[in-house]
């Protein structure tokens, strides 16, 4: 079955994981800037990782047959310090004409604090000075709710951002309907021990539709299964989804958003 | 626009056995916290909360969950002093504030 991952760090992952998500049927992967389980000294090591995210993954990727594509961005667990992310957003630009780079992400909030919003809104201007797609985090747990509205509310605030260019990762049951209705795509995650399962991400498919959704894996340094969106296809044939619809949610939908930047090319 | 499966199947086949384990962990779980005094946590109380949710009809019972365990206010907070979540709201544990003194 061939499929997209939509968000992977692989950063944190083994080759053999590539050669695995390959066997499984990947021919694409997207890797957003994400936080790399410590805090970056300076507004170097961020330089290195983008350098990273667009030289040495696209590479390691393509040896098995794997495109991969990345986005660019300081998340929000290193952006209560604005001066350094300040310095960081500022690195930016160069990389978002890397030929494999498709937008700003992941973006969005952790916490939900005052300067996390402030640098959320410094990356929105960032992609609607430069006509970017965007890729929103949002928090975890008990902060997903409070912040999954407050970032809507401040993209939906920004008179140049298309809400159909945007997607809202880990979405929930209690998240879903405020992103679908701001007219944004939704994200949903399939983690072990968070976020949502196969069976709920399947539930959420029936209730709310395949049209503006898909499933990734989000695989990183946690505790997190690469092989998260071949193994949700499964559940859905057993649960009765037919072979079209299974293709739309785990293939069709991530080209349809992310080839709304050019650069989005899969064979 | 609902998609339901083009070819329906059994789903009590399909998950019960999932549910039931599931289900007996989580007493296991209450049971093992009960006999060790280890009850008196804010997360514990949110649990039981989560659990009420699970009695109700209206097939909104996971969503309803989640809004138990979530932040209900709408303002950024001052700042952030930790990168992580526990999965349940502590400022909204109105029966660990009473059992504090708090007020209610």
């Amino acid at each position: 079955m061939k499929y997209i991952e939509p968000h992977a760090h692989m950063v944190s992952r083994t080759t053999d994981d590539y050669e695995r998500i390959a066997l499984a049927g990947c021919v694409a992967l997207c890797e957003p800037a994400f936080w790399a389980g410590y805090d970056r000294s300076s507004e170097q090591g961020f330089y290195d990782y983008f350098s990273l995210l667009t030289g040495f993954e696209p590479a390691r990727a393509a040896t098995f047959g794997i495109q991969h594509y990345s986005w660019m961005c300081i998340n929000p667990k290193e952006a209560e310090d604005i001066k350094l992310a300040e310095a960081v957003i500022d690195l930016i630009p160069p990389f978002l004409d890397k030929p494999t780079v498709l937008g700003i992400g992941e973006i969005g909030l952790n916490k939900n604090s005052k300067n996390e919003l402030i640098i959320l809104e410094k990356h929105i201007q960032l992609a609607a000075d430069h006509d970017q797609l965007i890729l929103v985090h949002t928090p975890h747990l008990e902060d997903k709710l409070k912040g999954t509205r407050i970032i809507v509310d401040a993209i939906k605030n920004h008179p140049k951002i298309d809400p159909s260019r945007v997607i809202i990762d880990h979405v929930e049951e209690h998240t879903i309907a405020t992103v679908l209705d701001a007219g944004m795509w939704a994200g949903m995650t399939l983690y072990p021990e968070s976020k949502v399962t196969p069976n709920r991400a399947i539930d959420m498919i029936e209730n709310y539709g395949d049209e503006t959704i898909w499933m990734n894996s989000a695989c990183d340094w946690g505790v997190s299964d690469p092989l998260a969106v071949p193994k949700t296809a499964q559940v859905m044939r057993q649960r009765g989804h037919d072979p079209a619809r299974i293709h739309k949610v785990v293939f069709e939908n991530p080209v349809t958003f992310m080839s709304q930047c050019p650069k989005f090319k899969v064979d | 626009m609902k998609s339901p499966p083009k070819n329906p199947v059994n789903l009590v086949d399909h998950g019960f056995m999932d549910a039931r384990w599931k289900l007996l962990d989580i007493a296991a779980f209450l049971d093992r916290l009960e006999r060790n005094n280890a009850e008196d946590d804010y997360r514990v109380r949110s649990l039981y909360a989560a659990l009420e949710q699970l009695g109700k009809r209206g097939a909104q019972r996971t969503e309803n969950a989640l809004l138990v365990w979530s932040d209900t206010t709408t303002e950024p907070i001052p700042a952030a002093h930790t990168k992580g979540a526990s999965g349940a709201w502590e400022a909204g544990d109105s029966a660990g504030e009473q059992a504090k003194g708090g007020s209610a």
